[in-house]
């Protein structure tokens, strides 16, 4: 849950407008697709915001200083961690949001099986797998797989957390209203509640 | 089938009346003779008792004396708690394994010999000690664990092993136990001389609600810790509606560093068998429980001996006393190994043959317990005393002690002193003069009331011993300077994870997460944020957890964080790090880069 933390000192430094990025680790991108959902509000957060590196607008490295960064999906694999170290250095508030980045999620399904065997059933054993070079895949562009799934909190210093799978647009756009306007933030019932 | 297994499967349900509320007793007679309750001994016990499979898996799943596949026929089970670590049973346990030729956990090949650890036993007075099958070995060395060790190879029977007897009844034929009484100071209460019956002839003169009234005058306070007023617990149950009521008497002290019940069962079991005769005299109640740890199993037969002696008296049976229709009996139950079932309704889910899970409250025991009749749930000591007031009156008793806190306490003392043992105070002892009569010099530390209680730094040793400032149900350890505080705190948190029962979350993962922050901050990578942590989450385990345990597990932490700050702040690390200390991202990667048979090119 978010906890209210003022922004007033970077917003003091009248160095225009705050910039936000975003980033997708092991997640689906169903966080990123809540983010749009948040419709026409996008044009209001537009007026509030920059977006500095992010899908959306597919920026690939950091342009300056961020004041947020909203990490989807936990960390599987070493880019993933690559990347969450660059935004943890480049933003001053790190947001888990969703269940992935909290948690590990679906992903970390595979956390209690052996990375081998999980790539060997993945590849060569699955009932449903055609491979009959019976690779595991190896280009050393693809980056290496960590032995488990992490949540983004025990791989760097997360501030805040937005559970939810997804959080909801509503959840999402209020949380950083209220982080953007110093305020304390005030989700509804409704918006936390997910049985 | 198994048609041997069945017949003794049937023999024993048989003998408890094939009543699924005695599965304990069944289950532990099975694995007494056994070596084991296998899956198919399961199905045969709940066919018998009419009960479900999972019911009979349940109980044996949960208790750890218990289990499903077979074990050696000796289970030497060597105590692990924090006093026998520091007393050296860390070598002893080498020793063991060595000799044996096994690790921790396993079975020797010819399937004589099994080696466990187990939590505190009851005897920090004579550590390192260690449970072979239901006898106690005490005062371990490397030496004597070896020639444990040969003679159980030449005879695997380890009542057969020479020992020097104790002093006491643990000398007494039905004991034949090498445990020491190690009574180092006698009181007025427990430990004086008293005439056998005469506290309960005193109650059978009077009328039921004068002898509450008179336990009530006395100011009686509960010995396990809480401090509930006895007579008041008592009014409850006798107020309450029902023809059946029950006495319990909770004889299972597993908090580890206590062992003071362990005497009283052993020296003063009289006090215990009237005082629960005069409460189910008052309560309206004709029948009784004690609840006997299963670690003290070899007290077993001498206190039913002792039963069968008072019921050829007439102290306990029909008409008691000569009292027209006051009937009451007493039935010991085992348990197998879990703490949680010291907490009351835990108890009594055990005693009606079930899990040790507490059971939720309201109701309360006194009005809904042992099988849903009124019950009144006592310790060891408490029962006792009520004797000794019913024997001398309430005033006398008011006279001992403070004013809000009346009566003497039994304090089980031990670590770093000179003289630990059993000893009985007033209460209202200052923890200075506690230290000096146990001759503990350089005291760093005192745990009060075990790891569930509060462990109070020198600045606080001016506190007293009593229900308003430091309440303990007895248990004190003491820790001298030489002794690592906030490792003793992480291997308390062990013992509490190991013995929660699993119900509650906050309990079953809150602990873990405690212990993993703990361990955090001990191995030099907490940050000042971490403290914050393991403040709000302790807080939250407590407020949170259904019973006794939970609320009181995270207190090993919470207390130290208070009175040993500085400990934990020396650790912190003042420098911030991009990555979290705990995660090692090269590690993370090693099994990818053998797979793959390539370095990380990043990492």
């Amino acid at each position: 849950m978010i906890r209210n933390r003022s922004v007033r000192i970077l917003r003091g430094k009248k160095m225009g407008k705050p910039k936000i990025a975003t980033a997708s680790l092991a997640g689906c991108f169903g966080c990123h697709m809540s983010i749009l959902d948040i419709d026409d509000r996008i044009l209001k957060l537009v007026e509030l915001v920059d977006f500095d590196k992010s899908p959306v607008n597919d920026i690939k490295k950091f342009t300056g200083r961020c004041l947020v960064g909203l990490i989807e999906g936990g960390c599987a694999n070493e880019e993933n961690v690559h990347v969450l170290k660059y935004f943890r250095e480049n933003c001053d508030i790190l947001i888990s949001v969703g269940d992935c980045a909290i948690n590990g999620g679906v992903p970390a399904m595979r956390n209690g099986i052996p990375l081998k065997e999980c790539l060997e059933e993945a590849y060569i054993n699955g009932p449903t797998v055609y491979n009959p070079s019976k690779q595991i895949p190896n280009d050393k562009e693809i980056p290496l797989c960590l032995d488990k799934v992490y949540p983004c909190h025990h791989v760097v210093k997360i501030d805040y957390y937005l559970p939810g799978c997804p959080p909801s647009a509503d959840t999402i756009w209020e949380a950083l209203v209220a982080l953007l306007n110093g305020k304390p933030l005030d989700l509804p019932y409704e918006l936390i509640k997910y049985d | 089938m198994d048609n041997k297994l069945e017949q003794a499967v049937k023999q024993i349900c048989d003998e408890c009346g094939n009543d699924r509320t005695r599965i304990m007793d069944i289950v532990i007679a099975l694995q007494k003779s056994q070596g084991c309750v296998s899956s198919q001994a399961m199905d045969l016990i709940a066919k018998q008792v009419n009960a479900h499979r999972v019911e009979v898996e349940g109980v044996v799943s949960f208790y750890a004396f218990l289990s499903k596949d077979p074990k050696g026929k000796v289970v030497i089970r060597v105590c692990t708690d924090v006093v026998d670590r520091m007393k050296g049973v860390n070598e002893v346990g080498q020793a063991f394994q060595a000799e044996l030729g096994i690790g921790l956990g396993e079975t020797t090949e010819d399937g004589n010999i099994t080696l466990e650890h187990t939590p505190c036993i009851g005897m920090c007075d004579q550590a390192p000690a260690a449970l072979i099958n239901d006898e106690v070995f005490t005062n371990l060395s490397e030496d004597k664990a070896k020639a444990i060790v040969q003679a159980l190879k030449k005879d695997a029977d380890p009542k057969k092993i020479s020992i020097e007897l104790g002093d006491g009844n643990n000398a007494n034929e039905l004991v034949k136990s090498e445990v020491k009484n190690n009574i180092c100071k006698k009181g007025e209460i427990i430990f004086a001389d008293n005439e056998s019956g005469a506290g309960l002839k005193k109650a059978l003169e009077l009328a039921p609600a004068d002898v509450i009234k008179e336990i009530k005058e006395s100011k009686l306070r509960g010995r396990g810790g809480a401090g509930f007023p006895t007579g008041l617990k008592w009014d409850f149950a006798s107020k309450a509606e029902g023809d059946q009521k029950y006495v319990l008497c909770n004889a299972d002290e597993g908090e580890p560093g206590t062992f003071k019940d362990r005497v009283l069962l052993t020296e003063r079991y009289d006090l215990l068998f009237e005082g629960m005769t005069i409460t189910g005299y008052a309560i309206g109640a004709n029948a009784g429980v004690i609840y006997l740890r299963g670690e003290y199993a070899y007290l077993r037969a001498f206190l039913e001996n002792k039963l069968v002696e008072r019921r050829d008296k007439n102290l306990l049976g029909k008409n008691v006393l000569g009292k027209d229709g006051f009937d009451f009996d007493i039935r010991i139950q085992m348990g197998a190994g879990a703490y949680v079932c010291g907490e009351e309704t835990a108890l009594i889910s055990s005693c009606e043959g079930m899990r040790g899970d507490p059971k939720n409250r309201p109701p309360f025991p006194a009005q809904k317990g042992y099988l849903g009749c009124p019950t009144v749930v006592n310790n060891v000591e408490t029962l006792s005393i009520v004797t000794r007031i019913m024997e001398k009156g309430a005033a006398w008793f008011t006279g001992i002690g403070t004013e809000a806190s009346a009566g003497t306490k039994i304090l089980s003392i031990s670590g770093d002193c000179e003289a630990p043992g059993v000893y009985e105070f007033p209460i209202g002892i200052k923890i200075e003069d506690l230290l000096k009569e146990v001759k503990a010099e350089n005291a760093q530390a005192v745990l009060i009331g075990g790891p569930a209680g509060q462990i109070i730094s020198a600045t606080e040793f001016n506190r007293y011993i009593c229900f308003d400032d430091l309440a303990t149900g007895g248990a004190i350890v003491i820790f001298g300077a030489q002794r690592n505080i906030l490792e003793i705190v992480n291997e308390y948190m062990d013992f509490f994870i190991e013995e929660n029962c699993g119900y509650c979350t906050p309990c079953r993962v809150g602990n873990v997460l405690l212990k993993q922050r703990l361990e955090k901050i001990i191995s030099g990578k907490g940050e000042k944020a971490d403290l914050d942590y393991l403040q709000d989450l302790g807080d939250s385990v407590i407020l949170t957890s259904r019973c006794g345990l939970g609320q009181t597990s995270p207190n090993p932490i919470l207390t130290t964080l208070k009175n040993f700050r500085s400990l934990y702040e020396g650790l912190i690390k003042v420098e911030k790090d991009i990555m979290e200390p705990t995660f090692d991202v090269k590690a993370a990667l090693n099994d990818a880069e053998t797979v793959a048979e390539r370095q990380s090119v990043i990492y």
